[in-house]
């Protein structure tokens, strides 16, 4: 499998950094009540989509779930409208009728967050059937954490997607937690990923490392593209805070949850771009000046612009 | 009487069901340590252990089969799903099986199981977290569908329906989870199948459902200015409702306003507004009015336009106050 240049790794990096800060503002912004509802954060996984979208065009689909900010923003969503939806605004992707957890841009192959668990699934899987019947050659992601596999509704669609050989990549970000409930409660099992082997599909473990995931996600995404079928694929990944804003995790042991931020996928990464001098420190100052000064600037957008009218209630709800 | 919180109502209901009956269990997902998403099940886990309190998968259709086997087979499951949204999920277990499962094999079964689930808008939560879809249970015959909206009649209630034999659908508002009010020291229970008149009136009957209860209350102090005074009929159980009560009040007034936070469109309004034009028209001066939602899915931001409200019941009655037949 192809390995990232330097263009390449910048790039992914940057997007990390980017996932990451925006989540942090939106933590900071939430806690001041600017932001109505709640919102689900996924500060620690930010490595899967960005890797993972480093293969797709943005003709190719995409969906996701309530923890869904990073993968719209690795597929490429623009960071003001999605900042505007999130605050409820008019000029946001989905007119302030979704806010975080149904955010949706057709343009950039993003089907929508879910508030459903297990949801997007079965949409995925359809939007892979779509590409195939129309031989367009696009190939579908589907990310979901581990709870939702525990729904019909994955095996159902793994089922389906094995035996019309989809074009499509099942990602199962597995950061051990579904809300308050430890994996083990839930499952007998402790891969994921084994349970591809009753849909006779690959099914692989990548742990929450950047390049790894890059290179697992590059061959599954190009199996889909081959139309040799779907692929499953579980990223051990760590959710570092609560399962939605304002979670205390009083659930959680304290020292799971510092294990947990020990693991940092961002510094990882960091940490390997100085070393191998493919950043120097100043660029990477920069890097996070810049990011900062996008995100500000989003969210300067989204307060200034208007809520919706009252008058767009009812409108468009038919085409 | 002691001051709780609707949802710690709640809490006391299954605590003293499952310490009265070891037949009755909890299932649903975070149910068992967490206790709870909302926090309806806190402290039951350390009091009932595992196998009573079982905290299951996110796996809500096999979930709802399973309290269906379970109930057929002598135990009395209480289901709770996270919210109403999810229940969409549970229908082939629902509707299917446990409503038609003691008429289908001949009355031979009975299927006990009650599904907690809290229902409603107010938080913001979208067009997937905030739905009120009583009315789709209403619809199907076998079922019974509560819908307290104060601490007094949720834990009333929720024990009858624990020990009712017939499979309940029991639908909470999750904006009321954090309501005071005052209930006894002592066990009581609230009876399935009565409305209780909130406040007694003579000049509109307004029955109301759920959280609608408390914006009628405030429509009655806002009418109240212009020496209007309502009837606030709180229906409590919708299927079956309480034909008797209504019917009295509307023979009293005159005048009939219904109010529910779900869509306006087929809801448990027009079932009551039927009924009342088929059975009771001669006793009625104006047009029956209908507050409930508009026909759109909830939306993130417009959510206060969207929900109704206390000014919207206050308008609906005046409305009956000035039109006659
Ligand atoms: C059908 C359904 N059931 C339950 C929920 C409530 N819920 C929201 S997120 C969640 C946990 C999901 O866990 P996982 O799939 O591992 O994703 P993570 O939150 O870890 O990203 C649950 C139970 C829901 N939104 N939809």
């Amino acid at each position: 499998m192809r390995k990232p240049g330097k263009k390449k790794l910048i790039q992914i990096y940057k997007k990390m950094v980017t996932i990451r800060k925006v989540e942090e503002k939106l933590m900071e912004v939430f806690s001041t009540g600017e932001i109505p509802g709640f919102i689900h954060v996924c500060i620690g996984q930010e490595a899967t989509p960005v890797a993972v979208c480093s293969w797709l065009k943005d003709s190719d689909y995409m969906s996701t779930t309530h923890r869904g900010h990073g993968h719209a923003l690795a597929k490429g969503i623009d960071l003001n409208l999605f900042m505007a939806e999130l605050f409820g605004k008019s000029a946001g992707y989905c007119r302030g009728r979704s806010g975080s957890m149904h955010i949706a841009d057709p343009k950039t192959g993003i089907l929508g967050a879910n508030g459903i668990v297990g949801g997007g699934i079965p949409i995925a899987t359809g939007a892979a059937f779509a590409s195939q019947y129309k031989k367009s050659g696009q190939v579908t992601v589907c990310f979901f954490g581990e709870g939702a596999t525990n729904e019909g509704t994955f095996h159902e669609s793994l089922n389906i997607a094995s035996i019309r050989k989809l074009p499509i990549v099942y990602v199962c970000e597995n950061n051990g937690w579904a809300e308050f409930t430890p994996q083990k409660t839930h499952m007998p099992i402790k891969k994921v990923a084994d349970r591809a082997r009753a849909y006779d599909m690959p099914g692989a473990v990548v742990p929450n490392d950047i390049l790894k995931i890059y290179e697992k996600a590059g061959e599954a995404v190009e199996r889909a593209r081959k139309g040799q079928g779907p692929t499953l694929l579980e990223i051990k990944s760590t959710r570092w805070h609560g399962h939605f804003v304002g979670d205390a995790q009083k659930y959680r042991l304290e020292k799971e949850v510092a294990a947990a931020k020990k693991k940092d996928c961002i510094a990882d990464f960091e940490k390997k771009l100085l070393k191998d001098k493919t950043l120097r420190k100043a660029e990477i100052k920069k890097i996070a000046d810049m990011v900062n000064q996008r995100i500000e600037g989003a969210v300067d957008f989204a307060r200034k612009s208007p809520l919706p009218d009252q008058s767009e209630l009812m409108d468009d709800l038919y085409v | 009487m002691k001051e709780i919180r609707y949802i710690w109502a709640i809490n006391e209901a299954i605590k003293e069901e499952m310490e009265r009956d070891d037949k009755v269990v909890l299932i649903g997902e975070d149910v068992g340590t967490p206790g709870g998403s909302f926090g309806a099940s806190r402290g039951l886990y350390d009091l009932f252990g595992p196998e009573r309190i079982f905290d299951t998968p996110i796996s809500e259709a096999a979930i709802t089969g399973l309290a269906a086997g379970a109930a057929a087979c002598g135990l009395r499951p209480i289901v709770e799903i996270m919210f109403m949204d999810f229940m969409t999920i549970c229908m082939d277990g629902i509707v299917n099986q446990i409503a038609k499962m003691r008429y289908m094999f001949g009355s031979q079964f009975k299927v006990p199981v009650v599904i907690r689930t809290p229902s409603g808008g107010g938080l913001n939560a979208g067009p997937q977290h905030s739905q009120s879809l009583e009315a789709w249970f209403a619809h199907v015959p076998g079922l019974k569908v509560v819908m307290p909206a104060t601490p007094y009649d949720v834990k009333g209630l929720l024990k009858s329906a624990i020990r009712d034999d017939n499979p309940i659908v029991f639908i909470e508002h999750k904006a009321l989870h954090a309501l005071k009010g005052s209930i006894p020291e002592k066990e009581y229970r609230v009876p399935i199948g009565k409305a209780d008149i909130k406040k007694e009136g003579t000049d509109v009957t307004v029955v109301a459902v759920s959280k609608m209860v408390h914006e009628s209350l405030k429509a009655s102090e806002i009418l109240a200015q212009d020496g209007i005074n309502i009837e606030v009929i709180d229906l409590l159980t919708i299927s079956p409702w309480d034909r008797e009560t209504i019917f009295g009040s509307v023979a009293k007034t005159h005048r009939l306003v219904i109010a529910h936070e779900a869509v306006k469109n087929f809801g448990v309004g027009a079932e009551i507004s039927a009924a009342v034009s088929e059975e009771i028209l001669d006793e009625l001066d104006a047009p029956i009015m209908r507050v409930g939602a508009p026909f759109v899915p909830i939306p993130f931001s417009l959510e206060k336009a969207y929900l109704p409200n206390a000014d919207q019941i206050v308008a609906a009655v005046k409305k009956t106050m000035e039109r006659t037949f």
